[in-house]
């Protein structure tokens, strides 16, 4: 209906134009009969989960996929997109979640990359500068041509990215997930430079899954469940609330519920922490803080500022430089003495650490608590007694399938970090870390996962929870710190968290600079 | 995205490798049409030579044991996501404890010279894979280098060895003296004589049984113990090893010197078991085929086990289809192997990918 309504709507064709695409891999079916009507001159979102099939329909846009069936127009013209060639062909430019940069050449010869023209460079440069700089200047893209990509922040390097796609013709620009590595200003600065490609006449398409981006930028929203097209909207008539509602394909609790924190004894108690990478280099100074029973205190920050590598000094993996560290009032020891002394580690990234993704449920069940008499008796794994405690986490934290035998990496993202939750909870910890608890997660595994936390507290144990989902944070926290280079830059209470002031935190903005 | 697929388990460990094998046979087949023999009566030959009769198959037998040996050093390792190629090295310095043990202790009580000629050739194999494994934790040297470098050193010292220092004295040939007969492995034909069977003559011989349960032994460590949990979770992921307070240089130098010393155990078979004598180059490429019994076997006991026959069977039916094919000689039996070793191992993924197609197609779809 809706997408019909948007062809009509104007006298241009509409930019791009999607009917019936089906693609499925394997037994996967990953998009069903899509179709999908994008004004021209519009910006256009797609919201979804995960697994919901957005990806797989960009990346058949893209040309990265071949669909099984259906056709794609490109302003009113049926095309044939064999290979991201044809894509660049008909004018359509990706930015891919993970750029797709050589770090170590400057911007010009990352855009000039694929376009060079011409047996030597000399010629082409002159001409490409003139086109990127005018380019830049009609669309508010300020980029040092000259700069190396690698010393330059995310946010400058997405741009490269856009101004990429604009200089090689694209008229249609499609952007996965764009701001998950942004700091609230930048993603804002980003939406800026949406919209005036919107004003010039150019198509921008937004996939996101935080409804607060859709809400702010875009003109028109998709939503796509379990590889459909549910619903399409125009932006002004919906609501956060709807649109939450049609992804998840029930009504869902966006808010955390929970009352006022009691916090109690310290439980742990860093003093000017110092963390060294694998080369040496300080990622985390001078940091002290501590955390006691019964609150949840939350990190902030942009991901990359020492947030992981503390993350790891804390839970033993990873050597102290410096500084001290107290569980309990006693010194940490490794990973292993950590865990014997109730430290729960839910890692930011589950299927690199915190499962191994060729072991089948049970055995991912104890990973870190193998050496406990309840799991190894004389050197033997008690192999039934593990299945069957893996069978009841699994019932009890709505792990699906509820099959211990199947591998970890069969899982979806959601299940996989119950099953992480599952096992550090049900091991009653004191003190639980916890990184990104909901990166890759759907919605509805969210709000357990939330519920879970909250529930943890009021049983009060004390949780650090390291996030750079800035509303995880806001609304899960009760005392906020943003780390920035390796610092912590300021302490706020939960509720009193305003954006604002974290996103100038979060820039490495110290509160007397302002 | 696309969901992982997996094979049911016959079909990943009977059928593909029995296709990929197959494959192996038929292009054997059309490099023996182009000798101008008949290919059909060379399988017969073969299959006639490596189980026609008792001798034969206890010749079958006999070359099996060395390969589950070293197949099993190769696959242990493997758990640890190491590729230990040094089994030629530890296998000859397993030869040189055996040896010693033999030279030093041969005129015990066969109860007690055997079990210590065992040790020898365990303790012997085990440093020298130690010492890899030690490189690699420690040193982070990286063991493919290193095992194959050692293997190079444990031929200089055997040489070394065998032309001046333990060279039986007043001959030229480098190999020691004949042990003393307390310290030789029985062999089975005369084992089973008193019991009424009647097995033609091999040196097939006591190590046999102890090789399968050496396979037994890696089963239950692999899989049952919490060290192979721990052994396993460093293989497939170093960061969730250090996230479970498992220590991965631990694990690295246990599991290669247990690998070292199951190479070093294939002396047994050889030296104990068959020459009395420590000769120079006993060890003859099997610590090499270890790896291709390994790949063939999926890294799994039994899979070794049964990989280890067919490569026994292949050099016992090789030897005489080479006598009765005069236009087929010993280097083709090497090609007929290479192109196993290559189909099986190295080609493994070939039919996979179909394979998988027509099982996802026919299975019902998981939610």
């Amino acid at each position: 209906m809706e997408a019909g309504a948007a062809t009509a709507g104007g006298a241009r064709p509409p930019a791009v134009e999607l009917r019936g695409i089906s693609k499925s891999f394997g037994p996967v079916q990953a998009n069903r009969e899509v179709d999908l009507a994008v004004a021209a001159g519009s910006i256009h979102g797609i919201v979804g989960e995960n697994g919901a099939g957005k990806s797989t329909l960009m990346n058949i846009l893209y040309g990265f996929y071949q669909p099984d069936a259906g056709r794609i127009l490109v302003d009113g013209r049926e095309r044939r997109i064999r290979s991201p060639l044809d894509a660049i062909r008909a004018g359509i430019g990706m930015v891919h979640q993970h750029f797709m940069l050589v770090e170590p050449f400057t911007v010009l010869e990352n855009l000039l990359l694929g376009a060079e023209g011409g047996f030597t460079l000399e010629a082409g440069i002159a001409r490409a500068r003139r086109e990127i700089e005018a380019i830049e200047r009609d669309y508010g893209l300020e980029v040092d041509l000259d700069a190396v990509v690698k010393d330059l922040p995310v946010g400058v390097q997405q741009r490269v990215e856009i101004l990429k796609a604009l200089f090689r013709g694209a008229h249609i620009l499609v952007l996965d997930e764009p701001t998950g590595v942004l700091t609230p200003q930048e993603a804002d600065h980003l939406f800026r430079i949406l919209r005036n490609l919107r004003d010039q006449g150019r198509t921008v398409i937004l996939i996101t899954h935080k409804l607060r981006e859709i809400m702010a930028v875009t003109d028109r929203v998709s939503v796509m469940r379990g590889g459909r097209m549910v619903a399409h909207r125009r932006t002004a008539d919906t609501s956060t609330e709807e649109l939450a509602e049609l992804m998840v394909g029930r009504k869902v609790l966006l808010r955390v519920e929970k009352g006022p924190a009691r916090p109690g004894d310290p439980v742990l108690e860093v003093t000017d922490l110092e963390v060294r990478d694998d080369f040496g280099v300080p990622r985390v100074r001078d940091v002290s803080f501590t955390v006691r029973a019964g609150e949840i205190v939350g990190i902030a920050g942009v991901a990359g500022n020492g947030q992981s590598e503390l993350l790891e000094a804390l839970a033993g993996i990873r050597p102290v430089a410096r500084g001290r560290v107290l569980l309990g009032g006693r010194p940490l020891g490794d990973a292993a003495e950590a865990r014997t002394r109730r430290l729960g580690h839910v890692p930011e990234d589950r299927l690199r650490m915190g499962l191994v993704r060729s072991f089948a449920a049970w055995e991912n069940a104890i990973l870190g608590y193998q050496r406990q008499s309840a799991y190894t008796r004389g050197g033997f794994l008690r192999r039934r007694r593990v299945i069957a405690s893996c069978g009841d986490w699994m019932e009890r934290y709505d792990v699906r399938p509820r099959d211990p035998f199947l591998h970890a990496a069969d899982f979806s993202g959601g299940n996989q970090q119950k099953l992480v939750l599952a096992r550090e909870l049900e091991h009653d910890p004191d003190l639980l870390l916890v990184g990104q608890p909901t990166r890759g997660v759907d919605i509805g595994a969210i709000e357990f996962i939330h519920r879970q936390l909250v529930a943890m507290r009021d049983a009060g144990k004390a949780i650090l929870l390291v996030s750079v989902e800035l509303e995880e944070v806001m609304s899960l926290a009760d005392r906020i710190l943003v780390m920035f280079d390796g610092r912590i830059m300021g302490e706020m209470a939960g509720a009193e968290g305003e954006e604002r002031r974290l996103g100038l935190l979060m820039a490495g903005v110290a509160a007397e600079e302002r | 995205m696309a969901a992982r697929r997996r094979l049911p388990f016959w079909a990943e460990y009977l059928l593909l490798p029995l296709l990929n094998l197959s494959l192996a046979f038929l292009v054997s087949g059309l490099v023996v049409l182009l000798l101008g023999e008949n290919p059909i009566e060379a399988v017969r030959l073969l299959v006639y030579g490596a189980f026609g009769f008792g001798e034969a198959v206890g010749y079958t037998l006999f070359y099996a044991t060395n390969f589950i040996f070293t197949g099993l050093a190769v696959a242990v390792a493997f758990h640890a996501g190491l590729f230990n190629i040094g089994g030629e090295g530890q296998a000859a310095l397993g030869g040189l404890g055996v040896a010693l043990a033999a030279l030093w202790f041969g005129h015990l009580h066969p109860l007690l010279a055997i079990p210590i000629a065992m040790l020898g050739a365990a303790l012997f194999g085990g440093i020298w894979g130690f010492i890899p494994g030690w490189l690699q934790a420690r040193r982070g040297s990286h063991t493919v280098i290193t095992t194959i470098m050692l293997n190079f050193v444990a031929a200089s010292i055997m040489t070394y060895l065998l032309v001046n220092v333990i060279i039986k004295p007043g001959q030229s040939a480098p190999e020691t003296v004949t042990f003393a007969e307390n310290v030789w492995l029985p062999q089975l034909h005369q084992l089973l004589q008193p019991l009424g069977f009647a097995i033609g003559r091999s040196p097939l011989n006591l190590a046999f049984p102890i090789a399968l349960l050496c396979a037994l032994l890696v089963w239950i460590y692999v899989w049952k113990l919490r060290l192979g949990y721990e052994l396993r979770v460093v293989g497939r992921s170093e960061a969730a090893a250090l996230y479970a307070g498992i220590s991965p240089a631990a694990h690295i130098m246990l599991v290669m010197t247990i690998s070292g010393a199951l190479a070093g155990l294939m002396a047994l078979n050889e030296v104990l078991g068959a020459q009395h004598r420590l000769v120079l180059g006993f060890t003859g490429g099997y610590g090499f085929v270890g790896i291709a019994v390994a790949l063939m076997g999926r890294n799994h006991p039994i899979g070794v086990v049964l990989a280890a026959l067919l490569f026994g069977a292949l050099y016992q039916g090789g030897a005489e289809l080479a006598f009765d094919m005069p236009r087929i000689n010993r280097d083709m039996i090497v090609v007929i192997q290479g192109l196993v070793i290559l189909f099986a191992g190295a080609l493994e993924h070939m039919f996979r990918p179909t394979l998988e197609a027509l099982f996802v197609r026919t299975r019902p779809v998981p939610v």
